[in-house]
């Protein structure tokens, strides 16, 4: 194992599966000449030749549905959104192509593509570039979406995505791209299957239930917590979609209490699926109502002390923690 | 058929005359409620995907937007699988799951039937990207109504075909409708083409009526493209005799204009060709439009006869899980 960041564990995944298969491309805005506009992409151009990593106008509806097409007759397209804000000017090609070709041909045309960029809030970025897609893409059949929160993860599931047969959505977020951790060598094989969960830590008196950015917020609010003597688990879930209800449930029937930290909005939130599937499942290992900690319900301002308070921020978590836990 | 082979014209005639037989049958069983959703007919435009058709390879991809009946059965898709999947059956060409707007035959390297105007633009600049990709000399046949044009994914698609100098013919089937909008009445241009020139990629011309003209001319854009990949555009000018859909009674336009394209019929006008030339005779004639009822009636039947997928079997198609069939 060796400590790099998230920005460089999927350069790599992607220079490995590049590498590996010839029918992978990367394509999108700046990813060859400038490197990618957070730099996933360096060195990648030089490497792979102008064939393989693709420069495209800003056009993410044309390119999107370029990768699609190229994914019907066999090839394996990496397609990147400077970020997934944008990808909303693609919304028809990744909602009403890619995920309904299969069904919609009887199974004819499956759709081998992979969907990748910073998605969510980052700083100050203001209502039209904060989006946290992860509940759009979700709830469409036929899409799988991951959310990886270290480099590790970050790595082994974006390689998982591109051999994936069907359209996955690599969710990575930009606060992030900086972080590090520890990945196993360049020279072993690192994969992440889509739907298993990830206990980040382990705890007995509430289960934290998060992904991407609010992965490290909760581990720094478990920690604060440890002070009180709560002791949280932090359920980070890698994956929205398949969701690993297993290693969920588990969790809670240790538990009995939780709190849900998401990086997107509260109406039809992530947070709002998983305490449906939780009371439904395991209604009576719960000794508390399931708390949920979102964006608040409001387009994102760009004034930098009302971006915090409409985040999911520590205290907010921390309260919330506190009140399942009737401490 | 191989490259620069064409095709025996009595053959392209007879399969018009398959496709005229085919959606008026489905017209009938559409008003007989055998047939659900949205159902677009080709009827007056048959030169246009026969003439294309006849001008390419067997291995050359095929991708149009919703009107796509006649491009399945031009492909090679049979008149029983189409049919099945007008009625929604297992047998049909999209297992039922597509319905007429979705018509798809991997096989036959037919890829769709997309209904939401535009959006499989990018798509066929992809196959396109694809085919320049494995540096193969096949060439990407896009179909799209006059409707599309005026749609961004369009003009996307129009511009990375032209900087990648992709292997792409983009064949706008001007009917000079969209939906119930003529063209007049949506498209700030004088003329389709020259959409394309704002792109700089070639653009030409073709009456649309005339199976032989539309054949000539995508064997010429075709046959430059394969031996220097480049993008290419034509307006097919053409009419559609029915509404829209089946729900449209076309009351946007005059009885007269509708039969000054009649009396431009582009089966009549192969016929007339062909006869005036030797090549057939009135007998003939009756037999392969007879033959091509018979076809039709027989997908009716089969149709009819064929099982619904198993309720329980559709969620085998939200993902792909590796069993390739």
């Amino acid at each position: 194992m060796r400590e790099i960041t998230y920005r460089q564990a999927l350069n790599e995944a992607l220079a490995e599966e590049l590498e590996r298969d010839p029918n992978v491309f990367l394509m999108g805005e700046e990813v060859a000449e400038y490197h990618g506009a957070y730099k996933v992409s360096q060195g990648l151009l030089e490497r792979f030749g102008p064939r393989r990593i693709i420069d495209t106008p800003i056009s993410e509806n044309g390119f999107a549905g370029l990768g699609i097409g190229a994914a019907m007759v066999g090839l394996r397209p990496i397609i990147e959104f400077m970020t997934f804000s944008f990808s909303l000017v693609a919304f028809d090609q990744v909602v009403n192509n890619a995920p309904n070709m299969f069904l919609m041909s009887g199974g004819q045309f499956n759709i081998p593509i992979t969907f990748r960029g910073p998605n969510g809030p980052a700083h100050q970025l203001a209502a039209t570039h904060s989006h946290a897609t992860e509940n759009f893409y979700a709830s469409v059949p036929g899409l799988k979406v991951c959310a990886p929160a270290t480099p590790r993860d970050a790595k082994g599931l974006l390689k998982t995505a591109v051999r994936d047969d069907n359209p996955v959505l690599v969710l990575e977020a930009e606060l992030l791209y900086s972080s590090k951790g520890m990945v196993e060598p360049p020279d072993e094989e690192l994969l992440i299957p889509l739907g298993k969960a990830d206990v980040k830590r382990e705890g007995s008196d509430v289960s934290v239930i998060c992904y991407a950015q609010t992965v490290p917020l909760a581990l720094k609010v478990a920690a604060q917590l440890e002070e009180e003597d709560i002791s949280a688990e932090i359920v980070d879930l890698r994956s929205i979609k398949p969701l690993d209800e297993k290693t969920i449930f588990d969790s809670v029937a240790k538990t009995h209490r939780v709190v849900i930290v998401e990086q997107d909005h509260p109406f039809c939130g992530v947070g709002a699926e998983i305490c449906y599937r939780i009371q439904k499942n395991i209604f009576d290992a719960l000794d508390a109502p399931i708390l949920r900690v979102s964006q608040e319900d409001v387009p994102m301002p760009y004034n930098e002390r009302l971006e915090k308070s409409v985040l999911p921020n520590a205290d907010k978590l921390f309260a919330a923690v506190k009140q399942v836990c009737y401490a | 058929m191989q490259p620069g082979e064409q095709r025996d014209e009595v053959e392209m005639l007879s399969l018009m005359l398959l496709i005229r037989r085919f959606e008026e049958r489905a017209s009938q069983q559409y008003q007989a409620q055998k047939i659900g959703g949205f159902c677009h007919l080709y009827i007056g435009q048959e030169a246009v995907v026969t003439g294309a058709l006849a001008a390419v390879r067997d291995d050359d991809y095929v991708i149009t937007a919703y009107r796509d009946h006649a491009h399945a059965l031009a492909r090679g898709t049979s008149a029983d699988a189409c049919m099945a999947e007008l009625f929604g059956k297992e047998t049909g060409c999209s297992r039922g799951l597509g319905g007429s707007m979705h018509f798809f035959d991997r096989k036959n390297h037919m890829y769709g039937g997309h209904a939401i105007v535009g959006a499989h633009v990018p798509l066929a600049v992809g196959m396109a990207f694809a085919i320049k990709y494995r540096d193969e000399d096949r060439v990407t046949l896009c179909f799209f109504g006059d409707g599309a044009i005026n749609q961004g994914s369009f003009h996307e698609a129009l511009n990375l075909a032209a900087l990648y100098k992709l292997p792409i013919v983009f064949i706008c089937e001007n009917n000079l409708f969209a939906m119930g909008t003529s063209v007049k009445r949506s498209t700030s241009l004088k003329q389709i083409i020259d959409r394309a020139e704002g792109y700089d990629i070639p653009g030409e011309i073709v009456d649309g009526m005339n199976f032989r003209e539309v054949r000539d001319k995508v064997a010429e854009i075709v046959d430059s493209i394969r031996k220097e990949a480049h993008p290419a555009f034509l307006e097919v000018r053409t009419y559609r005799y029915r509404g829209h859909s089946m729900s449209d009674p076309a009351s946007y336009r005059t009885k007269q204009e509708l039969e000054k394209y009649r009396l431009d019929d582009p089966i009549t006008r192969l016929r007339a060709q062909l006869t005036r030339e030797g090549k057939l005779t009135n007998e003939q004639f009756d037999m392969l439009d007879k033959r091509a009822k018979e076809t039709v009636l027989a997908a009716v039947k089969f149709a009819e006869k064929s099982p619904q997928m198993p309720v329980e079997e559709v969620y085998d198609y939200v993902y792909f899980n590796g069993a390739k069939e």
